[in-house]
């Protein structure tokens, strides 16, 4: 090979399966729902467009969190958090254009401001007018809590169980100081009542297709940012590190700065994911940090196959499919469905359905080698 | 009629040969039930400075319009429910005609002048926490004729308690008003007791501009020694809560602490197990109170004890030979598995008891409290719980040092390998150790069902603050659980006045995560090469 330390990006396979996905998300189901009139056949309905715009961002957090913990083994229970400070970043922004146009009419101060009787805005809300800074704050507040955040653990080597302990209490601390009214985001309520997004009207139907195409970018782009992460020699120390920590220190790496790497890319793209959640919701709340929350992206991570980027979109759907359906069919039965789900997937499927294919598939070339070895002596694979 | 008459006469004949304060008893009573309302009025105020408790009948009736006269011999009436009473000597006379009674009427004036003399005889009520009481209401009302009243009373007066309180709000009565001498005297008696009425009152005294120098400096002199004393006791109570809080963390906690030092792993369902032992306490309740007599019903929370101990206990042992023993070497995944269990036990308890909140009564010895210090207010039920907290360390230490279970799970923890070499089952001390910490977990979800609701999100609450004193204290020893406990728990409730409840969380949390820059492994680390795994 001409660049050893290089792998390729993807296999040809790889991005051809890229590509299909990306053109059904992108062109056809916004073809399907703008363009083939409203009673076809192939029509889709309006309220699945935003839905699975959703799920495009809930893929982008699931493939952030498979960095950290399918290839650098950490497990954070505390990803939700950088993907509600995303949203809060872009809320503040949807909450800064609503203008005059509020129940109080106040042209500065959010509804919620007014009616706490502030009199001007806190100075952490100064700039969310302009949407660079908002963008520009969507990756810059998670990064830099986890920057400060893994700078301080990995530093003292603080892994595994432990780890992801204080990563749960951080969400948990969060959730509970953003429920305070005094802190300015709009306490138990959080943001909402948008009303537009640069311009474009939040809620129409325009807008909500041109959300999932954004969502449906980020996700293949974080996608390729993760790929191109893992097949570079960091990735590579990376997977040493999930697999024998004390070794590569020993061989004479750091893990701290790779450690450190991965983990903040991860909550910069949980940030991004988070901010193009929030307009497509219409709100976002403090009930978004709960503990909960997070460690279900780590069941969306082990459904779809931990240590395989695509596994992670894949379980996202799923799961998230699941969920809408069953919350919808039988509430009461989500919670031991995803129960049993968490205890199933670790059992018995330590490898998801990536793992089913490809075990099925091993087991298919199998079958086929021993077609073959009636003719021909096998040969080791 | 002409007989009865007489037979009034007789009894007034009667009545004259009682003593002369009994004698205005009865008159004053009589008058109460007149037409004149000045009249009413005057004795109304007159039986309050007679002080005679048989009084306080007539005038409760008076003040909520039960009371009637009998139209033949215009006799005072109590009436209660349909029947009636005599006002005078409590006798029942059963049911009357409404032709044979008129009721007598009360306006807002009487009624005023009725609870001044209520208050003024509930200091020579028969019973003591009313004597009490109203010794201790008078505080708040320090007139001259109060004054008289408590004096009198003083006089009459055998329990020192009620002494005590009688003398207390004598002083603040004498603080006011009188000659110089008296009230200096009056603060000076004032300024030994930290209740924030007394540093009301003498507040009104400092900012009184008709009162003489020398008793606003009194004053002034006596607030700062109160407040002094106030502020000590504020320490005091902020740190018994934090112990209180504390001793709960613990229960919450040793349990986790105990099983992740042995096995390496963290349940996350370790606080369903609380939550079971909370529900098992309101079942054996329920069940109590269907099938034993009504003055057993409160000993079963002492017979639900070993109950939660066993249910969650076989719950934790069904869930390690289950799930987590095939999991052995990823903490992780265990982490995720034991996650979606506690999703499931919720959901399971929300489906058999319903997602409303029940109540687990405290039982009769667990309820009230005591005043430690004036101001500071011990509850039972806190007190028991930080005992009972006590007590199950000591347990737990005791299986830990002094039976051979103990000494294998403490190989175990130290090094499985060579534990396992040497001839400990370790998979049976396992699931032993993981059902110990679960059935601890239950019997804190006993004591936690009498400080709180019981709801299926009981053991959400308490997971996140176990988990952080584990990551705290260090695994594997029960002085570390002890102390990462019971100082986050003060540590949480001292900051809260300055910071509030919330900021003082998180400022707990941040301090945990600096402090474990300087020691990874917790307060109390085992030390050696196993640690490193």
């Amino acid at each position: 090979m001409p660049e050893a330390d290089r792998q390729s990006l993807m296999t040809p396979r790889g991005w051809a399966a890229f590509l299909a996905v990306g053109f059904v998300l992108i062109v056809l189901i916004p073809v399907a729902n703008r363009l083939v009139t409203p009673g076809g056949a192939l029509h889709l309905p309006e309220y699945l467009v935003p839905l699975i715009g959703k799920y495009c961002c809930y893929a982008m957090l699931a493939v952030a969190m498979d960095l950290i913990w399918g290839y650098a083994g950490i497990l954070s229970l505390g990803q939700g958090a950088f993907f509600a400070l995303g949203g809060y970043c872009m809320g503040m922004y949807l909450m800064r254009q609503i203008g005059d146009r509020g129940v109080y009419k106040n042209p500065v101060l959010p509804d919620f401001m007014v009616f706490l009787n502030w009199k001007e805005l806190p100075w952490y809300w100064h700039g969310f007018d302009m949407f660079w800074f908002a963008a520009l704050m969507v990756v810059v507040v998670p990064g830099v809590l986890a920057f400060v955040l893994g700078w301080l653990a990995f530093r003292s080597r603080v892994t595994g169980v432990y780890l992801s302990i204080i990563t749960q209490a951080l969400t948990f601390a969060l959730m509970l100081a953003f429920f305070r009214n005094n802190m300015g985001f709009g306490g138990n309520n959080g943001l909402t009542d948008f009303k537009d997004l640069l311009g474009f009207t939040v809620q129409s139907q325009p807008t909500r297709v041109g959300l999932l195409i954004a969502s449906a970018i980020g996700l293949g782009l974080a996608f390729l940012l993760c790929r191109w992460i893992i097949t570079s020699k960091l990735g590579r120390v990376c997977l040493a590190l999930r697999d024998a920590e004390s070794r590569v220190r020993f061989l004479g790496y750091s893990p701290t700065g790779a450690k450190l790497f991965v983990f903040v890319v991860a909550a910069m793209i949980s940030g991004v994911a988070g901010a193009l959640y929030v307009p497509q919701v219409g709100i976002i709340n403090p009930g978004e940090f709960s503990p909960a929350n997070s460690i279900e992206i780590a069941i969306w991570v082990a459904v779809g196959g931990r240590g395989t980027l695509a596994g992670a979109i894949l379980g996202a759907f799923i799961v998230n499919a699941a969920k809408t359906w069953l919350t919808g069919a039988a509430p009461e039965v989500w919670l031991f469905f995803l129960g049993a789900l968490f205890i199933v997937v670790t059992l018995f499927l330590p490898h998801g359905v990536v793992g089913i294919v490809r075990d099925w598939q091993a087991r298919r070339s199998a079958a086929r080698a021993t077609v073959l070895a009636s003719t021909r002596p096998a040969e080791a694979t | 009629m002409l007989v009865l008459r007489i037979l009034a006469g007789v009894l007034l004949l009667a009545l004259a040969w009682q003593p002369t304060h009994a004698q205005g008893f009865e008159e004053l009573v009589r008058k109460l039930a007149s037409d004149n309302f000045s009249e009413k009025l005057q004795a109304a105020e007159k039986l309050g400075d007679l002080g005679d408790g048989r009084a306080v009948p007539a005038l409760k009736a008076l003040a909520d319009g039960l009371l009637y006269v009998r139209t033949s011999d215009q006799a005072p009436l109590i009436q209660n429910g349909s029947r009636y009473f005599d006002a005078l000597t409590g006798q029942g006379l059963g049911e009357l005609p409404d032709s044979e009674v008129g009721k007598v009427r009360v306006n807002n004036r009487l009624r005023g002048v009725i609870a001044a003399s209520l208050s003024k005889l509930s200091l020579f009520s028969d019973d003591r926490a009313t004597r009490l009481a109203a010794a201790k209401a008078a505080f708040a009302n320090p007139t001259p004729e109060t004054a008289v009243a408590l004096e009198r009373a003083l006089r009459s007066e055998k329990d020192p308690e009620v002494m005590a309180a009688i003398r207390f709000s004598l002083a603040a009565a004498g603080v006011s008003a009188g000659a110089l001498s008296d009230r200096l005297k009056a603060i000076e008696a004032l300024a030994g007791t930290a209740d924030p009425q007394v540093r009301n009152l003498l507040n009104t005294v400092v900012n009184d501009r008709n009162a003489p120098s020398e008793v606003v400096k009194a004053a002034r002199d006596a607030l700062a020694s109160i407040e002094r004393q106030l502020a000590i006791v504020n320490i005091i109570e902020n740190v018994f809560q934090g112990i209180s809080l504390g001793s709960v963390l613990l229960l919450a906690a040793v349990g986790l602490a105990i099983t992740f030092g042995v096995m390496g792993v963290i349940n996350m369902a370790h606080g369903e197990m609380i939550m079971l032992g909370a529900y098992t306490a309101y079942t054996v309740q329920q069940v109590c109170r269907a099938v034993l007599p009504a003055d057993l019903v409160g000993f079963y929370l002492i017979l639900s004890l070993p109950i939660a101990f066993l249910v969650s206990g076989a719950v934790g042992v069904l869930l390690e030979r289950g799930v987590i023993r095939h999991l052995y070497g990823r903490p992780l995944e265990t982490m995720l598995a034991t996650w979606g269990i506690s999703l499931v036990l919720q959901q399971a308890v929300r489906s058999i008891f319903d997602a409303q909140n029940k109540e687990v009564a405290n039982p009769d010895w667990m309820t009230g409290g005591f005043d430690l210090v004036a101001g500071f207010f011990v509850s039972w039920n806190r007190l028991y719980i930080i005992i009972f907290c006590f007590l199950m360390l000591a347990i737990i230490a005791v299986i830990l040092r002094r039976t051979a279970f103990g000494l294998h799970m403490r190989a175990v923890t130290q090094n499985r390998d060579m534990a396992a070499a040497m001839g400990i089952p370790t998979a049976r001390i396992d699931a032993l150790t993981f059902g110990l910490g679960s059935g601890l977990a239950g019997m804190a979800g006993v004591a936690l069902s009498q400080i709180g609701n019981v709801s299926p999100n009981l053991g959400q609450i308490y997971i996140v603050d176990s988990f952080l004193v584990v990551v705290f204290g260090g695994v594997g020893n029960l002085m570390g659980t002890l102390v990462a406990s019971l100082s986050l728990g003060v540590i949480n409730k001292l900051l809260e006045p300055f910071a509030g409840a919330v900021l003082g969380k998180v400022a707990v949390l941040v301090f945990i995560i600096l402090f474990i820059q300087w020691r990874p492994r917790g307060l109390f680390a085992l030390k050696g090469r196993f640690v490193e795994q």
